[in-house]
């Protein structure tokens, strides 16, 4: 018996997202009774595969194939199930990104285990095994009974956080089946934003919606953004008009992110927005309308003008520093 | 080329939830239904590449695993462009369920491309595509905000943490998309609507198929406090709160 | 009796509801502020169908029937009276006519490109000494043999500039009186046409309200709608439909007045409490909600007999008086909900009001359709 976690990694790197994974899926073993084995796939040096230490992964299976070095779902989910079905796996935990997104259902099918995606905390209960997700995007919360033998969990970014555990990692090479049939995917072009904070993974969002007017007023936004380390966002009426890239969309349809701190000039808060929002830690709204509906969610409220406000703000959060 | 989209039917966005029966269940009393928003742009994409003269796309279906009150939702990606509806009329129980219904569909009745949202507004499972993909042993692409079809010569972007990645890839496949895959979801005009009459809406008997997860309870998420104001002059004061209050800093 | 709408029934109304949140509210403020004509957003209904939907497939139209027009008309109305109107006359005074008294040569001239909505048609009844007095035309159009001379002012014009196709009502043979009207079809574009300034109205200021002169402009004799002397009865048989039309209009204005004042109603705290929970708040609300859905069943039931080609001309005056009469109160209500915000433009409800008062003097005034619903009661 045991309980696996996928780390993926991002050019060889992990992330918090990766370590709060393992801190998660720790605990989950440990209430089970059963070990944890965190998988790696791709190429990571073992000084990066001995990180995941800190946070209890005592058991590290490394496929290290450098055709897998780009990821193809199809071929993932194979090796994933390999692994799963070797060692008995009871449950399979990923993290609610893009390629748990992608991998996640194709191990579920492969397992034939019930999948619950995006769960916010450890399962309510074991036997019956029920875990909690949102629901409704974000208006609500389900309980969902998973009622196979085996599981698969994908976790919502920010939803556990970290626990330092740290254990002596034992690495172990796995050379899995990967036949060629299963790339038919060949990238042809990739495009990075490098200098710029991911909005994803941010642990600030500045975010800025049509009260900002116009585009070009948009310099205030990127210049708090930058004294706080900050990823930009914007609403959906901005990115519709083409203010702004659809990349930086937050709500319902754009991305649900999950912050420390999010920080709203000039969204009125459609209820469409919030659900991109709400699992933010803290928000802080301003707005010209003291009745927009974005205070009804917010924890901290300024009613004013953005483009007066947000170099006020800005100017306060440098002196806060130095 | 056949278009396979998939088509969820999901309350309007703007919904209240309500639960009924011990927060058993969700109360769809005065619920007004749409297309899933994710689906509708899958479904606009798939319309623009079938307008579009540079490839050999020439069908357009669309295709729901739940009862009969998804049929105004059906109707609706008629109306506004696609050529046939196909409904398996069975309770969408679960991912699994629904993703296993609609490939024992796909091995009777072959399409080139298959298009997913990348979740529902309702559950949110984010699973139904990719599932799909696994199920037919199709290569699947995730996170899809393009796809181009050249002389069918197919390139597609998917994003990536802080970009985003051109790839290429070969028919059948399952593209699971989101935002940015196309311009605004159409209004369907009063021709189409017309036309939407006369469009088959075909109903098909469910195939066996097992069912792995089950919801048993609702819960609504904690009211927030009041938010606390603060004086547009007081910038200060907030840094003051975020750092030593919310603790978030 | 069945109070169901069918399935294609409401997808119109979410199409015309989606389409106005989508391209109407954005900037109606602005376009109601500098009276800007809504060109980009005609264009628009005109693509989805919405400008000649009752029009049969045949004649590129929708082949819609009345039930959805009214829907479609609520919907419009709710956010922007002044694209509803535009709508109202292309639909069911205009197209209308030509459709239902036009030769098969005037329908795939005129009656084609107003339905696809790449035309708009205007109807030139009112004149500067009539207005609901039909019978006193003082535009004549008089037979020269192979065409009609026309000459006269004509008033109060919707789409008067915007217009490319005229339906003209005048004065062929004044001693027949009323039975000397003629309806001519006339191409905007005709020498000896000018059109007056832009009348600065109180509401619905985005549409284009104009005089429009005639001066020795000559119409061919095929642009003759119907009969010789025709004119009269054809002008108060398309008022019937527009009276739908109207009444629908005056629907949507209160019944979008309703929802932002009960939204308002639901989120405006005063004395610890939602307004909505006062008593004197909630009780007209109850009453704005009751005389809408009053206001509702009149417009359906006329559209519905219209649909059923049954006389409907009783019922369209009733609907269109009593719509009319609630969005002026129901709108009055919803700005004195809002309070000091009502009263200013952001919140809408303002210029609800301001369009509703149209409702009340056009197409036949509230006083004309008592005059019209008791004259049936007697019959």
């Amino acid at each position: 018996m045991s309980v696996i976690a996928f780390a993926k990694n991002w050019n060889g790197k992990f992330k918090n997202s990766t370590y709060e994974l393992v801190s998660y899926t720790k605990e989950l073993a440990n209430k089970l009774n059963t070990n944890l084995i965190v998988l790696s796939i791709g190429e990571v040096s073992n000084d990066e595969l001995n990180t995941l230490g800190k946070f209890g992964a005592d058991k590290v299976v490394s496929v290290n194939n450098p055709q897998l070095n780009i990821l193809t779902s199809r071929a993932y989910a194979k090796v994933i199930a390999q692994l799963a079905e070797k060692e008995a796996a009871s449950v399979v935990v990923m993290s609610d990104n893009n390629s748990g997104k992608a991998i996640a259902p194709r191990v579920s099918v492969k397992l034939k285990a019930g999948m619950v995606a995006a769960v916010q905390e450890l399962p309510v209960s074991l036997d019956p095994f029920v875990v909690k997700k949102r629901v409704f995007s974000g208006k609500a919360f389900g309980h969902v009974q998973i009622d196979s033998e085996k599981k698969v969990v994908t976790i919502a970014k920010n939803c556990f956080g970290l626990i330092e555990n740290q254990v002596e990692v034992n690495i172990e090479e796995f050379a899995p089946e990967v036949d060629a049939s299963l790339f038919k995917i060949q990238v042809i072009e990739e495009e990075e934003q490098k200098d710029k904070v991911i909005l994803s993974d941010a642990d600030v969002v500045v975010s800025a919606g049509r009260g900002m007017r116009s585009p070009e007023n948009w310099a205030p936004v990127e210049e708090l953004a930058e004294v706080l380390g900050a990823a930009t966002a914007c609403s959906r009426p901005v990115s519709d008009e083409g203010w702004r890239g659809h990349e930086e969309h937050v709500g319902q349809t754009g991305k649900v992110i999950a912050p420390n701190l999010y920080i709203a000039a000039g969204i009125s808060g459609a209820i469409q927005h919030v659900a991109g929002i709400s699992r933010s830690k803290c928000i802080v709204a301003i707005n010209t309308d003291p009745e927009a509906p974005i205070f009804s969610v917010a924890d901290y409220g300024i009613v004013g003008d953005v483009m007066e406000v947000l170099p006020k703000l800005t100017k306060a959060f440098r002196n806060s520093k130095s | 080329m056949k278009i396979l989209v998939c088509i969820s039917n999901v309350p309007d966005t703007t919904t209240k939830v309500k639960f009924k029966e011990g927060d058993s269940l969700f109360d769809d009393s005065g619920v007004q239904w749409i297309i899933n928003p994710w689906d509708e742009l899958a479904l606009t994409r798939a319309l623009e590449l079938k307008e579009d003269a540079g490839n050999s796309v020439n069908e357009i279906c669309v295709i729901h695993v739940g009862g009969a009150g998804a049929d105004a939702t059906l109707r609706k990606a008629l109306a506004i462009g696609a050529d046939k509806a196909v409904r398996i009329d069975a309770c969408p129980a679960d991912a699994y369920h629904v993703a296993g219904q609609i490939a024992e569909f796909l091995k009777e009745n072959p399409f080139d491309i298959v298009f997913s949202g990348i979740e529902s507004s309702d559950y949110n499972g984010s699973s139904v595509g990719a599932m799909i993909a696994e199920f037919m042993d199709y290569p699947g692409i995730s996170s899809v905000t393009a796809v181009n079809l050249d002389d069918d010569d197919i390139q597609l972007s998917r994003a990536i943490p802080g970009g985003k990645q051109v790839l290429k890839t070969e028919t059948p496949f399952v593209a699971v998309v989101q935002k940015g895959i196309a311009n605004e979801p159409r209004i369907p005009s009063m021709r189409g609507i017309m036309m939407a009459r006369k469009k088959p809406l075909e109903v098909k008997a469910a195939a066996e198929m097992d069912v792995l997860t089950k919801s048993v309870k609702f819960e609504l998420p904690a009211e927030k406090g009041a938010c606390k104001m603060i004086e547009s002059e007081s910038a200060e004061q907030l840094v003051d709160l975020l750092k030593n209050e919310a603790k978030v800093l | 009796m069945n109070f169901e709408f069918t399935e294609e029934q409401l997808m119109i109304r979410d199409a015309a509801r989606d389409f106005a949140q989508r391209e109407l509210l954005p900037g109606v403020i602005e376009r109601d502020e500098k009276a800007i004509y809504p060109t980009e957003q005609v264009k628009k209904l005109g693509e989805l169908g919405f400008l000649g939907m009752l029009v049969g497939l045949d004649y590129d139209g929708g082949g819609m029937d009345t039930i959805s027009y009214v829907l479609a008309m609520e919907e419009i109305s709710k956010i922007d009276s002044s694209v509803s109107v535009i709508m109202s006359v292309n639909n069911s005074l205009v197209c209308w006519g030509v459709e239902k008294f036009g030769n098969e040569e005037q329908k795939q001239k005129y009656l084609k490109p107003m339905a696809r909505g790449e035309k708009i048609g205007a109807f030139l009844l009112s004149e500067p000494e009539a207005g609901s007095d039909a019978t006193s035309q003082r535009t004549t159009a008089v037979d020269m043999g192979d065409h009609y001379l026309l000459n006269g002012t004509k008033n109060w014009i919707t789409s008067g500039k915007s217009a490319s196709t005229y339906i003209v009502i005048a004065q062929t043979k004044p001693e027949l009186k009323h039975r000397g009207i003629n309806a001519l079809i006339v191409e905007a574009d005709s020498e000896g046409i000018s059109v007056g300034p832009h009348e600065n109205k109180m509401g619905m200021r985005a549409s284009d309200t104009h005089s429009v002169m005639f001066n020795n402009v000559k119409v061919p004799k095929e642009n003759l709608l119907g009969e010789e002397g025709f004119g009269f009865k054809f002008a108060m048989k398309s008022l019937e439909g527009g009276r739908i039309g109207i009444a629908s209009q005056a629907l949507g204005i209160a019944s979008g007045a309703y929802e932002l004042a009960l939204k308002y109603a639901q989120e405006r705290k005063a004395f610890g409490k939602e307004i909505i929970n006062h008593q004197a708040i909630a009780f007209k609300l109850a009453d704005m909600a009751t005389e809408i859905e009053a206001a509702r069943f009149f417009c359906l039931k006329a559209a519905w007999l219209k649909d059923q080609g049954k006389p409907y001309g009783h019922a369209s005056a009733m609907a269109k008086l009593y719509a009319a009469e609630t969005a002026m109160k129901v709108t009055t209500e919803a700005v004195q909900i809002h309070g000091g915000y009502g009263y200013v433009k952001e919140y809408h409800v303002e210029r609800l009001m301001r369009d509703a008062k149209l409702t009340q003097i056009y197409e036949g005034t509230s006083e004309i359709q008592k005059i019209v619903i008791s004259r049936g009661l007697v019959d």
